[in-house]
């Protein structure tokens, strides 16, 4: 209790001096600022990327791909394949026709708005049944393509990530000119930074005969993906790979998710490094400025456990300042900042919005408390260890 | 004499400044009688401070024993060291050592965090040395709205209020102009004739010195002449 008494008094006396150096604490305070804004700033585009990748994998939409293929771009599928495909057990039907869309993936140049540089967007050939697989898509500008002309839509996020996507707009790729009849959003999910057209009518344009890559297949429920699979699986006229669309999506953004956990992770123990010594530095300056008063609550009978927590305490405190506005500037600068990059597994971008979350900001203050106990500790022991005849004589 | 409440045996102290070794006291021996007014006089190292910090129990002596109330302090560990301190000693320091955010009741109060003290009998007991130092209707002021000699007072009533065997008092009016001095070694003595309080001074004034029961001049580390 007594021991407890003694530590509050300290820490209060400590917390209360901390006007009188104001300066070396802002040191401190900006060093865990500007460590904690970047770890949550890089962190948050991994958040982003996820975000995207996992808003439209539904647990019932299920893929198919040919064997060993990883992405959609190495895949190929005949058109018997396919059809054998959308007549397998487990597949949802409406009006007695399977809710499918056999689907091809090409990649096509569009200049960046950002950087006039160009890059790869998909363009995602699609049969009727596209909209009924993915019930999310939705046309928020124009209309749908018609089957069988040079049509495209585009998602909003492609038409503001990329130029000249605009509405009406007509645009050379492959072997024909396409014109864009309308925007499409996709409940932020992936498909927003693709374009779609007619498959059948893209199929000519890249020469691809009558073959496919993928075939998305909604089913009658998430239970139904385990026969929906064993039947493609033993049947003999096949060779494919079924997930579900939802775990597919998972695993194409594991490498940018580690490739920017690894790449935040790094620069933020390197500034970290930093940060700690500059608060190690403002600690030691508080240590010997309070030396004196220090060396008096000593001699008055004080403990040193009490001076140590003190200190750590003023620490911490400065961490915690920090840390709250390292986050907070984290997310006014990167929070819904919109931006695109490659998904490597299709060689493609994916334009997403960057994202501070909740767990991200706590993760950032649990750093910079790191930090702030790590600066804190050989200060706060040094104050404890300090011969009190030396502090008595300091001015 | 009085019974000894202090009792300093054949004390050396030396520091080491590197390599070199410092004999700031050379077997040292004191009595402090309880209840006396005792005036440390010397030149600038000759080791007052030291014996000071020594009865204190702020160090340890190289050699020798200082025993006071019955307590070994050579032998006592820090931890141990710093619970007599609160418990028996009241100190008095040249610049005051008040801690500046404190108001001058808090700072009072100080001492008395480290008892078993409610804090209703607490801030009691800090108004009441406040009272006796004459600073009751300052106990809402800071430091830095205090004079010189007020900061004293309140540095005294700090040393008071946990009512301690014997009040060390390290040049007490050494920052002070003479007038002021003077009130600041009438409270010392007022502490010592009226309240019985055992009182160590150090001091470089001859006048101050004056006001103590008995004098000792120290020079090298050992005492040179005593008066009474």
């Amino acid at each position: 209790m007594r021991w407890m008494r003694q530590t509050a008094a300290v820490t209060l006396m400590n917390l209360k001096s901390l006007p009188r150096r104001w300066g070396s604490a802002l040191v401190a305070v900006v060093g865990f600022a500007g460590v904690v804004a970047v770890f949550v700033a890089v962190l948050s585009i991994a958040e982003g990327f996820e975000q995207v990748m996992g808003t439209v994998g539904s647990e019932s939409t299920a893929l198919v791909l040919r064997g060993g293929s990883d992405s959609e771009m190495s895949s190929g599928l005949t058109l018997e394949q396919t059809r054998i495909v959308k007549q397998a057990p487990g597949v949802r039907r409406e009006s007695g026709e399977p809710v499918a869309s056999a689907e091809l993936f090409v990649i096509v140049d569009v200049p960046k708005r950002s950087t006039g540089t160009a890059a790869n967007v998909p363009l995602r050939g699609v049969e009727p049944g596209a909209f009924l697989v993915r019930p999310e898509v939705e046309i928020v500008e124009g209309r749908r393509f018609r089957e069988g002309r040079n049509e495209v839509i585009v998602g909003t996020a492609a038409a503001s990530q990329f130029a000249g996507l605009e509405l009406g707009n007509r645009l050379r790729w492959g072997e024909a000119t396409w014109e864009v009849v309308g925007l499409f959003e996709a409940g932020g999910g992936v498909h927003e930074s693709e374009i779609w057209t007619d498959a059948r009518v893209l199929q000519p344009a890249y020469r691809r005969g009558a073959t496919f890559q993928s075939v998305y297949t909604a089913l009658e429920s998430p239970e139904s993906f385990q026969a929906f699979k064993d039947a493609l699986t033993a049947d003999p006229r096949l060779e494919v790979d079924v997930t579900r669309e939802s775990e597919y999506l998972a695993a194409q953004s594991r490498v940018l998710r580690s490739l920017v956990g690894v790449l935040g992770n790094l620069i933020a123990a390197l500034m970290a490094v930093g940060a700690t010594f500059g608060a190690l530095n403002t600690m030691y300056s508080a240590v010997a400025a309070r030396g004196r008063e220090i060396a008096t609550l000593r001699a008055l009978g004080f403990q040193g456990g009490p001076v140590v927590v003190s200190v750590l305490a003023e620490s911490l405190f400065l961490a915690l300042v920090g840390g709250l506005v390292g986050g907070a500037l984290a997310w006014a600068a990167a929070n819904g900042y919109q931006t695109a990059t490659m998904n490597w597994q299709t060689f493609s971008q994916v334009a997403f919005s960057l994202r501070v979350t909740p767990a991200l900001l706590v993760g950032g203050l649990g750093y910079a408390l790191l930090m702030g106990l790590l600066g804190g500790l050989f200060p706060a022991v040094r104050a404890a260890r300090l011969p009190v005849v030396s502090g008595l004589r300091q001015r | 004499m009085s019974e000894a409440l202090a009792r300093v045996e054949a004390v050396h102290k030396v520091y080491r400044r590197g390599a070199e070794t410092v004999d700031v006291l050379n077997g040292l021996d004191l009595e402090v009688a309880t209840g006396e007014f005792l005036a440390l006089m010397g030149p600038s190292g000759s080791g007052k401070t030291t014996l000071l910090n020594l009865l204190g129990g702020l160090d340890r002596p190289t050699s020798g024993r200082v025993v006071v109330g019955g307590q070994d302090l050579g032998r006592a560990s820090g931890r141990e060291l710093a619970r007599w301190r609160a418990r028996h000693v009241g100190f008095v320091f040249q610049f005051y050592n008040l801690l500046p955010v404190l108001t001058a009741e808090r700072n009072v109060e100080l001492p008395l965090l480290l008892t078993r003290l409610k804090r209703s009998e607490r801030r009691r007991r800090a108004r009441t040395a406040l009272e006796i130092v004459g600073l009751a209707d300052r106990a809402s002021h800071y430091p830095s709205q205090l004079s010189g000699g007020q900061e004293q007072r309140v540095g005294i009533a700090r040393a008071i209020v946990n009512d301690p065997t014997v009040i060390l008092a390290d040049e007490p009016t050494g920052d002070l102009d003479r007038a002021t001095g003077g009130e600041i070694l009438d409270l010392l003595v007022a502490l010592n004739e009226r309240h019985g309080k055992t009182v160590v001074m150090v001091t470089h004034d001859p006048l101050a010195a004056d006001r103590a029961t008995r004098v000792l001049h120290l020079d090298k580390g050992v005492l040179a002449e005593a008066s009474e």
